[in-house]
C-alpha cells in the first residue's frame, strides 16, 4: 500500500517541507484510497476530488516560490458534513438538505484553507448529529474499519472512519455528547472535545447550541493536536467564542508526561453496563500512568449520573428550536402542494429521520409551558451541580480519566430502533459536553472479547486543553512501546500492508 | 342594539394598554452587519445570519444596547444588571429561522412611566417594559382581492427587514381615563413618540412603519373590582387610529356585555376606511411560545458607568422641557398642550431664541402656519420657512414695517420660496407706508370724496372715521399702519 | 409517566411534522419511554441551585454598529425551491401572524 497514507500528519508535513514528496502527490496517494476503499467504509457524501487537487497545486506553488508554510499545509482534511463548506454539499446527513450549496463557509474550515490544508470532502454522520453510530444518517451506515459490520460510533463517524481507514490523516468532527470521543473510541484513535467556545460554531450546523464542539481527529495524539491549534480560535462571528489564546496544545502533545500529575478516576463512570474487556484495558491504562509517575486517586462526582438524563433534555430542546429553520421555505427540500403550513409539515415529515423527529418532539414537550420548570429548567440546574462537581475535582486532580465510551463498537442494526440503548454510549463523555470543559479520547487497546478497541478519556478544566495532549502523548507513547506498534495496524477490517 | 360611545361610558370603564414596537435607527441590523437603509431592491441586505441559514449565529450591535438603555432611562425605567435575550419559537415564513430572537422574563428595562398631559391634566402611565428584539421579514401576497393572507395563492418574501432592531415598549394597563380614554390613548402614543424622536434613536414615523402599535382595550362595569377581558387589536397605523380604535372597542365591547355576551379574548384588526375593528385571531387558546434563554448569545450585563454615561447624554425630557417653557412663557397646561399636540414645540422655542416674544411665536405658529401645514397635510417643522424668518417678520410688525396682514403676504412669499422675508417685503413691495406724507395725500383725497362722513366725524360720531380708514386702506393697497391712519385723519378734521 | 398517543400527536402538530398513523404508533411509546428516564432529574434536589443556560460565563460579548457586506439577491436565493421578483416564493400562507 502507498505508504504516504500511513504517514501522520506530521509526519507528512515534515516531508513536504523537505522536498521529498508533493502535496500534489499526497493529495492523490488518499483519494486513491478512497477510491479502493470508500465503497465498503463509506465514510465519505461527497468527495471533492478536483478541488482538493487545485488546493494542492496551489500549495505545491507557494512552496516552490518559498512561500512561509504552517504545519497543515498540503495535509489532507476530512471534513463532518455539519460545516458548512462552499464548492462542495453540505447536508448535515439529511435528506432535508440533499444537495445543498451553502453560499457561505464555516470559520474553521475556512482557516484550513488558509492553513493550506487540503479539504477532501464531507463525511458522512448521524443526521443533525444526532446519534452514536452514523445508522441516523439519512444516506447510509458508515462502517467500521476494524469490522465492517459494526458501527464507527457518531455522530461524526464518517470522519473517524475515513482517518482509521487511512483515507484522511485528520479529519473535522464535532462533539456535543460525545460525538468526536465515542466514535474515536471505538474506531481505534484520537480525537477531541475542545473546551466549548474554543473553537468557532460560525459556519457549524447547530444542533444543541450550547453544547456543540467542533474538534478533531487524527491517528496520534500530536497529529489531533496539530489539527486543533490551526482549527482553534476566537472567532468575533460567534458570540459564545472565547477570546483567549488557544491552549498550547502542540506543545504539550511533543512533551507528554506524567510525572507528578494527580490523576482521578470518576467513580460513577464505571458499574452496570461497562463490558468487562473496556473495562479491563481502561484498568490497564490507568495503571500505565501510575507507573510513568502520575498520582492516581478516586474522585465521587456525585450528579454524573442525573448527566445523561440532563442532556436528553437540553440538547433536544434547543434543537428542537434549532432545527425549526427547515421547513421547505428558503432552501432545501420542499415536499407537498397546499398550504404553507402543509408543505412545511410534510417536508419535515419527510426529509427528517425517526431520531430526528423523536429528538424534536422531546425538546417541544421539554420546553412547553407546564412542563418547562420540570423539565428543561431542572435540567439547567442538574448542569450546574455537574460543573459544580468538577469544580470539586479539579480542586484536588489535574485530570479526570474514565472509558470513553462503555462498549466497544457494537454491531450494525443492534441498538438502531432502541433509543436508549443507543443513549448510554455518551454516558462516559456527556458530564464535559454539559460542563464545557475539554477532554480527549486516546485509544487504551483491544477487549478480549471482540479485540475490538478501546478508549481511555481525558478530562481537564475548561482552557486546560492542552493537559489532554500531555498526558496522552505520555499514554500513547508508553502503549506504542508496550504493543511494538501503533494500535491502529491491527485492524483486521481492511488489509493495509 | 348598538351602543353609542357615550352610554357605553355611563355604564363601564375602560380600561386600556399599548404595545409600540420602534424600528431602532441603527446603522446596521440587530444581529449581522447588513444595512438598516430602506428602498434595497428584494433581498439585496441580507447575509446568512439575518437569513437563518443553517450554521450561522447572531452578534449584538452595541449600539442597540446603547439606545434601548437610552429610551429606558427616558421612561424612568431601571435598567437591568444582567439579563438575556430568549428565543420565541413559533412557524412563520417571514421568519427565517422560525423563532424570534427576544426578550422573555429578563427585560432589558422595566418599570418605568411616560407623564402624558391631555385635556390639561397629567396622566401617569406606567411603562411595565421595554425591551429588544429583531424584525421579521415583509410579504406580498398574491391572487387574493385585499393583499392580506385571507384568498392569497401564494406569498413573495423579502428578508431585507429580518432582523432590524426593534424595541418593544409594554404600558401597565391604564385605568381611570374615563370618557378621556381615546384622546389619553392617542396622546400617549404621541408624546411617546415625540419623546423617541428627541433621543435621536429612531425615525418614529407611524406611516413608515418605524413606530408601531397594538392597543388592548377592556371594559369593566363600574364599581368592579375585576377587570374585564382584554381584546388586542392590531393594524393601528397612524394616531388617529389609536384614538378610533379605543373608541371602537369600548362601544363594541359594551354592546357584547349589555346584550348578555362575553367579551372573547382575541385579536383584532382595525380598518381605517370603517372605523371598526374584526375579529381575527383567537388568543383562548394562547400561543405557547417556549421561550428558553438563547444559547447563541451571552447575557448583556450593563456596567453601571456606561449606563451612567447613557443618562448624561439624554437631552431634556419632556416634563422637565413642560415645565421649563410653562414658566418661562407663563403657559397654562392647556396652552402648552396646544403647542405639544401642533408638534410646534421646537419650531416655538427656536423662534423665541431668535428674538420673537413668546406670544408672537405662537400666534404665527399656532395660527397661519399650523393652518397652512394642515392644508399641505404635513408637519409645521417641515413648512419651508424656518424659526429665523418668523422671527424677522415678528420683528418687522412690531416695528411697524408690517402689519399683520402685510405680514400674512411675506409669509407666503417665503412659503412659495420666493426668498428671506426682507427679500419678499422688497419685491412684493409690502412695507407699510409709514412716510406720513403719502399718508396724508390720500387722507385728504379721501376727506374730499367723503364730505358727508366728515360731517358725521365732525359732528361726534366718530366711528364713522372707519369709512375714511377703509379708503385709505384701499388707496395704499393696505399697505399703510391703519391705527396711525385713523390718527392723522382725526388731526386733519380737528 | 407515560404520555398518550395524542399529546404526541400534539407535539408533532407543534413541532409541524406531519406524522403518519404507523408513525404515531411507533414514536409514542418510545417517546413515553424516554421522557420517564428524563424525568429522573426532578430526584435532584436542586433547591436555590441556579440554572446554567451558558458554561463559559462570557457576558456583553457585541460588535460595532459597522456595516459588513451582505449576500448578492442570487446568493441569498441560491437554494429557494421557487422565486419570483427576487423573493422567495412560499405556498399561500393560512393563517396570521402570532
Amino acid at each position: 500500500m502507498n505508504e504516504l497514507i500511513t504517514m501522520t500528519a506530521a509526519e507528512l508535513s515534515a516531508a513536504m517541507s523537505a522536498g521529498e514528496v508533493s502535496a500534489a502527490d499526497v493529495t492523490e496517494a488518499h483519494l486513491d484510497r478512497i477510491t479502493a476503499v470508500d465503497d465498503r467504509v463509506k465514510a465519505f457524501l461527497h468527495v471533492g476530488a478536483d478541488d482538493a487537487r487545485a488546493q494542492a497545486r496551489e500549495v505545491d506553488a507557494m512552496r516552490a516560490a518559498g512561500e512561509p508554510l504552517g504545519p497543515l499545509a498540503g495535509v489532507p482534511v476530512a471534513v463532518k458534513d455539519l460545516f458548512t463548506t462552499i464548492g462542495m454539499p453540505t447536508t448535515c446527513g439529511s435528506k432535508i438538505l440533499e444537495g445543498w450549496h451553502p453560499p457561505y463557509e464555516s470559520t474553521i474550515t475556512q482557516r484550513l484553507r488558509k492553513a493550506g490544508a487540503i479539504l477532501l470532502g464531507k463525511t458522512n454522520m448521524d443526521e443533525f448529529a444526532m446519534g452514536s453510530s452514523t445508522e441516523n444518517s439519512g444516506y447510509w451506515t458508515t462502517r467500521n474499519p476494524w469490522d465492517l459490520a459494526r458501527v464507527p460510533g457518531g455522530s461524526s463517524g464518517g470522519s473517524a472512519a475515513a482517518v482509521a481507514a487511512y483515507e484522511a490523516p485528520l479529519a473535522l468532527g464535532t462533539d456535543t455528547g460525545g460525538s468526536i470521543r465515542q466514535p474515536a473510541s471505538v474506531c481505534g484513535i484520537v480525537g477531541t472535545k475542545p473546551t466549548y467556545g474554543g473553537s468557532s460554531r460560525y459556519g457549524v450546523v447547530a444542533f444543541a447550541s450550547s453544547l456543540d464542539t467542533p474538534g478533531p481527529f487524527g491517528r496520534t495524539v500530536l497529529d489531533a493536536a496539530l489539527l486543533h491549534e490551526v482549527m482553534s480560535g476566537h472567532d468575533p462571528m460567534d458570540s459564545t467564542s472565547i477570546d483567549a489564546p488557544v491552549p498550547p496544545v502542540v506543545e504539550a502533545a511533543r512533551h507528554g508526561d506524567v510525572a507528578g500529575l494527580r490523576i482521578g478516576v470518576v467513580s460513577e463512570l464505571a458499574g452496570d453496563g461497562y463490558q468487562p474487556g473496556v473495562v479491563a484495558r481502561f484498568t490497564e491504562a490507568v495503571e500505565l500512568l501510575e507507573s510513568l509517575g502520575a498520582k492516581v486517586t478516586e474522585i465521587s462526582c456525585p450528579h454524573f449520573k442525573y448527566a445523561l438524563p440532563a442532556y436528553y433534555l437540553i440538547a433536544p430542546s434547543e434543537a428542537s428550536s434549532n432545527l425549526a429553520r427547515f421547513d421547505g421555505m428558503r432552501y432545501g427540500l420542499r415536499v407537498g402542494g397546499g398550504s404553507a403550513e402543509e408543505v412545511m409539515a410534510a417536508t419535515r415529515e419527510t426529509g427528517f429521520g425517526a431520531e430526528v423527529k423523536r429528538r424534536i418532539m422531546l425538546g417541544t414537550y421539554a420546553l412547553s409551558s407546564g412542563y418547562y420548570d420540570a423539565y428543561y429548567g431542572k435540567a439547567q440546574q442538574v448542569r450546574t451541580l455537574i460543573i459544580q462537581d468538577f469544580d470539586a475535582a479539579f480542586g484536588q486532580v489535574d485530570v479526570l480519566v474514565s472509558p470513553s465510551t462503555p462498549t466497544t463498537a457494537f454491531p450494525i442494526g443492534e441498538r438502531a430502533d432502541d433509543p436508549m440503548a443507543m443513549y448510554l454510549a455518551d454516558l462516559c463523555t456527556i458530564p464535559t459536553d454539559l460542563a464545557g470543559n475539554a477532554a480527549i479520547s486516546v485509544p487504551c487497546g483491544l477487549a478480549d472479547e471482540d479485540g475490538l478497541p478501546a478508549g481511555l478519556q481525558v478530562m481537564a478544566p475548561p482552557l486546560a486543553d492542552d493537559r489532554l495532549y500531555r498526558v496522552g502523548a505520555a499514554v500513547e507513547a508508553a502503549f506504542t512501546e508496550r504493543w511494538g506498534h501503533p494500535l491502529l495496524t491491527e485492524a483486521k477490517g481492511l488489509s493495509v500492508r | 342594539m348598538t351602543v353609542t360611545y357615550e352610554e357605553a361610558l355611563q355604564k363601564y370603564e375602560p380600561v386600556f394598554g399599548l404595545e409600540t414596537h420602534v424600528e431602532l435607527g441603527t446603522t446596521t441590523k440587530m444581529f449581522c452587519g447588513c444595512p438598516t437603509t430602506f428602498g434595497a431592491e428584494p433581498n439585496s441586505h441580507v447575509c446568512p445570519v439575518c437569513l437563518g441559514l443553517p450554521g450561522s449565529l447572531p452578534v449584538t450591535n452595541r449600539v442597540a444596547i446603547e439606545y434601548t438603555i437610552k429610551i429606558g432611562l427616558a421612561l424612568n425605567c431601571s435598567i437591568a444588571s444582567w439579563c438575556r435575550f430568549a428565543r420565541k419559537n413559533y412557524f412563520y415564513p417571514d421568519m427565517p429561522k422560525n423563532f424570534q430572537i427576544s426578550q422573555y422574563d429578563e427585560p432589558l428595562c422595566v418599570d418605568g412611566y411616560l407623564d402624558v398631559l391631555v385635556g390639561g391634566k397629567t396622566v401617569r402611565v406606567g411603562i411595565e417594559r421595554v425591551h429588544l428584539e429583531e424584525d421579521t421579514g415583509k410579504s406580498l401576497h398574491i391572487g387574493g382581492a385585499t393583499g392580506r393572507i385571507q384568498g392569497a395563492d401564494y406569498s413573495l418574501v423579502d428578508y431585507n427587514r429580518a432582523g432590524i432592531p426593534l424595541v418593544e415598549i409594554v404600558t401597565r394597563p391604564v385605568p381611570g381615563t374615563g370618557f378621556l380614554a381615546p384622546e389619553v390613548a392617542r396622546a400617549y402614543v404621541t408624546q411617546l413618540r415625540d419623546l423617541l424622536r428627541s433621543l435621536g434613536v429612531s425615525d418614529v414615523r407611524m406611516e413608515e412603519g418605524s413606530l408601531r402599535c397594538d392597543v388592548n382595550t377592556s371594559l369593566s362595569p363600574y364599581g368592579s373590582d375585576v377587570w374585564g377581558t382584554r381584546t388586542e387589536t392590531k393594524n393601528v397605523n397612524s394616531l388617529r387610529s389609536v384614538e378610533r380604535a379605543v373608541r371602537s372597542e369600548i362601544s363594541r365591547q359594551a354592546e357584547v356585555l349589555d346584550s348578555g355576551g362575553r367579551v372573547i379574548q382575541e385579536t383584532r384588526h382595525f380598518h381605517e376606511d370603517t372605523g371598526t375593528t374584526t375579529s381575527g385571531r383567537s388568543k383562548e387558546e394562547a400561543q405557547d411560545y417556549r421561550y428558553f434563554p438563547e444559547p447563541d448569545l451571552v447575557p448583556v450585563a450593563p456596567p453601571r458607568d456606561w449606563v451612567e454615561s447613557i443618562a448624561a447624554s439624554l437631552p431634556e425630557l419632556p416634563a422637565a422641557r413642560r415645565a421649563r417653557l410653562m414658566s418661562a412663557w407663563s403657559l397654562s397646561e392647556l396652552e402648552f398642550e396646544a403647542l405639544q399636540n401642533a408638534g410646534a414645540l421646537d419650531v416655538v422655542e427656536a423662534t423665541v431664541a431668535a428674538g420673537a416674544s413668546p406670544a408672537d411665536a405662537r400666534k404665527w405658529w399656532l395660527g397661519e402656519l399650523a393652518r397652512r401645514a394642515n392644508d399641505a397635510g404635513i408637519d409645521v417643522s417641515e413648512l419651508p420657512i424656518t424659526p429665523a424668518d418668523v422671527a424677522r417678520i415678528s420683528e418687522l410688525v412690531a416695528a411697524g414695517s408690517l402689519n399683520d396682514r402685510l405680514a400674512r403676504q411675506v409669509i407666503e412669499g417665503v412659503l412659495d420660496e420666493e426668498g428671506t422675508p426682507d427679500e419678499v417685503v422688497a419685491a412684493r413691495g409690502l412695507a407699510v407706508v409709514s412716510d406720513d406724507s403719502a399718508l396724508l395725500s390720500a387722507i385728504d383725497e379721501a376727506i374730499a370724496a367723503n364730505p358727508d362722513v366728515v360731517a358725521r366725524i365732525r359732528d361726534g360720531k366718530v366711528q364713522a372715521a372707519g369709512v375714511l380708514v377703509g379708503a385709505v386702506m384701499k388707496a395704499t393697497r393696505g399697505k399703510a399702519d391703519a391705527a396711525r391712519v385713523r390718527d392723522l385723519i382725526m388731526e386733519r378734521l380737528s | 409517566m407515560s404520555i398518550t398517543r395524542d399529546e404526541v400527536a400534539h407535539l408533532a402538530r407543534l413541532s409541524r411534522l406531519a406524522l403518519s398513523d404507523e408513525e404515531l404508533d411507533h414514536l409514542a411509546p418510545q417517546l413515553g419511554q424516554i421522557i420517564s428516564a428524563v424525568a429522573q432529574v426532578q430526584e435532584v434536589a436542586a433547591d436555590g441551585i441556579p440554572p446554567t443556560s451558558h458554561a463559559t460565563g462570557l457576558t456583553n460579548v457585541f460588535r460595532d454598529d459597522e456595516p459588513a457586506p451582505c449576500l448578492t439577491p442570487e446568493e441569498a436565493l441560491s437554494g429557494a425551491p421557487e422565486v419570483e421578483l427576487q423573493r422567495f416564493k412560499v405556498p399561500r400562507i393560512l393563517a396570521e401572524e402570532p
